[in-house]
């Protein structure tokens, strides 16, 4: 049906259409991600114009894995309600186990399994304590981040930190020219997640326990096993992720991961994730995560004293909750 | 008319901490397709009632048959299972998820079904079904992709009637339906719950407002702290009698 507009004239059906697929756009969560990488980007070829140069391009990528699949697991557990603080410890305690496995004479295959779901028991029990006591997950895993990083620090004193020789790290960070295969890695799981996310009935279940706990409950929904496996999939991620890492140095840290879940939350959020749950995307863990590169790396190219990068990822942090909310208000009141 | 009644309820028993919020209730629903009124002051113990029957709680002592023969309901699903859909005062809509999808969380028309909770979802199928299923309760809607938050109070109301409309068997549970509603959506929920009868389908209605059940309960069940204060046929007490019996 035509529609006469304010100034009296009428539309055609196909400015309707398109006005209704505009507003459905600017209502993205992910919107102002989007708008913020542009403008970012932008803005450094203009200052540097080597930042859009290969070399920088591979560079940005080479290392996005890590705070990816920290920032990937961060906002599916965001996703459906809860948090976690402790992934930047998990990043650091994962490979540690997993070479003090490998010094204990476990073949290598074994301790990367056995230290992966160690990563897993740790999220496990995070879950599990939060749920059990119906305590905030802020707490739970605040005590973990420091019960976690503790632990890497005593194994990393009790056998010397060396990289054994023999290690299989091509599988993660061999080079296919110049990109590193981590990349790789994270976009299959990003691919794999999207699926599970926004097209599999857990992930129904998941946006539906974020978004309404008592109401998902009241469907029948077993909200507690929902939110146990995001805990338990956003630790394997981050222990994955400090996998990566330690392969790509070639030397374990026990400070590894240091901070990286205030990046990764800031990257959630940049991406458009509602800290209040139910809302959000893999797409918006990405972009996140790639604008926080950007910056990192247009940085460095244009000689930005690397101080500023920090006040750079809070002012982004706020200015892109600032941009949606302004963005979403506006697109509201559209008419279509 | 068959002799066992769909649901009775024997000698259910609820504490919460210090409150006794249901005492010793025993009662009977669907013998035949009914309507039944559930009234009572707040706090009287109805939502209490219902959320037992629905498996959203456990009672502390007491017993629930189905068709005569005991049942467990530990869980809404159970509930669900036996045939019972229920419409919750406060909680229905996940906001920041699709009208189809809401219509269908946790009963996901699925392809892939052995894969499990990693089932895909087949969602040219929910946005059809849950289209029409708008349609059936009169609710014209463009798309069902849009989010739950976009609607009006009502149109929310009337997807939660829809969904619990489409999964219907046995028994429909309405807890304040009415709440928040204009007068026409009033008079649509209240068209929905009496046609519900002649589809052989039975409910339980509450609502503070008697003009609301009055005209189209076949019973009456007036509740007060926590127990059963009467049980009414259709005409037995006048409408002002039984507001009088409420308070
Ligand atoms: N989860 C709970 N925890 C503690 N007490 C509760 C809880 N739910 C209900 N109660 C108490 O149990 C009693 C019965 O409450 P209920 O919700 O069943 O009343 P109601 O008849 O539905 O009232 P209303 O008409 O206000 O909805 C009240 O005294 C209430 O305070
Ligand atoms: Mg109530």
């Amino acid at each position: 049906m035509n529609q006469p507009t304010p100034g009296g004239a009428v539309t055609s059906p196909g400015g309707q259409r398109r006005r209704a697929l505009t507003k459905r756009l600017l209502l993205l969560p992910e919107i102002s991600g989007i708008v913020l990488l542009v403008l970012v980007t932008v803005g450094f070829a203009i200052v540097a114009p080597a930042f859009l140069s290969m070399r920088s391009v591979v560079n940005i990528l080479n290392i996005m894995p890590e705070l990816g699949l920290v920032a990937l697991g961060t906002t599916i557990l965001i996703i459906a309600g809860e948090f976690d603080l402790s992934v930047g410890s998990v990043f650091a305690l994962v490979p540690m186990v997993m070479l003090w496995l490998v010094n204990l004479g476990v073949p290598p295959a074994a301790a990367m399994a056995l230290s992966l779901m160690v990563g897993m028991a740790i999220g496990a029990a995070n879950g599990y304590i939060t749920l059990h006591f119906a305590i905030p997950s802020f707490i739970t895993t605040l005590g973990m981040l420091f019960i976690a990083r503790s632990l890497a620090v005593i194994l990393s004193n009790l056998a010397p930190p060396a990289f054994p020789p023999g290690m299989p790290v091509d599988f993660l960070v061999a080079r296919i020219d110049r990109v590193q295969v981590s990349v790789i890695w994270l976009l299959v799981i990003c691919a794999i997640a999207a699926v599970i996310l926004h097209r599999t009935k857990i992930g129904n279940w998941i946006y539906a326990t974020g978004g309404a706990q008592q109401a998902a409950r009241d469907m029948g929904i077993n909200t507690r096993a929902v939110k146990l496996s995001c805990f338990a999939a956003c630790s394997l991620l981050a222990g994955f992720a400090g996998m990566i890492q330690t392969f790509r140095m070639q030397a374990p840290m026990a400070s590894a991961g240091d901070g990286i879940e205030l990046q990764a939350i800031a990257g959630a959020v940049i991406g458009g994730t509602a800290l209040t749950g139910g809302v959000g995307s893999v797409l918006g863990a990405l972009l996140g995560t790639i604008l926080l590169r950007v910056i990192d790396t247009g940085m460095t190219t244009s000689r930005v004293d690397a101080n500023w990068f920090q006040l750079a990822i809070g002012v982004l942090t706020v200015l892109s909750v600032v941009v949606n909310v302004v963005i979403r208000g506006r697109a509201a009141r559209m008419r279509a | 008319m068959s002799d066992l009644p769909f649901l009775r309820c024997e000698n259910l028993q609820k504490w919460y901490g210090g409150v006794h919020a249901l005492k010793d209730v025993t009662l009977e629903f669907g013998r035949g397709a009914e309507v039944v009124g559930l009234l009572g002051d707040n706090g009287a113990g109805k939502s209490t009632l219902i959320k037992i029957l629905s498996g959203a709680h456990r009672p502390d002592t007491g017993r629930i048959l189905i068709d005569g023969t005991p049942a467990r309901i530990r869980s809404p699903r159970d509930s669900m299972n036996l045939g019972i859909e229920t419409i919750y005062q406060y909680t229905a809509m996940a906001p920041q998820m699709s009208i189809a999808r809401n219509i269908f969380i946790g009963r996901e028309p699925m392809r892939f079904n052995w894969l499990g909770p990693l089932g895909l979802l087949d969602r040219k199928m929910m946005n059809r079904v849950a289209l029409q299923a708008l349609r059936d309760v009169d609710l014209h809607l463009r798309s069902a992709d849009t989010p739950v938050e976009e609607l009006s109070g009502g149109e929310r109301q009337g997807v939660a009637i829809a969904r619990a409309m489409h999964f219907r068997s046995k028994m429909l549970i309405l807890d304040e339906p009415t709440n928040h509603l204009s007068l026409k959506e009033t008079t649509k929920v209240l068209d929905y719950v009496s046609a519900l009868r002649t589809q052989g389908v039975s409910s339980i209605f509450i609502s503070h407002n008697l003009h609301h059940i009055y005209p189209i309960a076949d019973r009456m069940i007036v509740m007060a702290r926590g127990a059963v204060v009467a049980e009414l046929n259709r005409g037995d007490l006048s409408i002002e009698e039984v507001a009088r019996l409420i308070v």
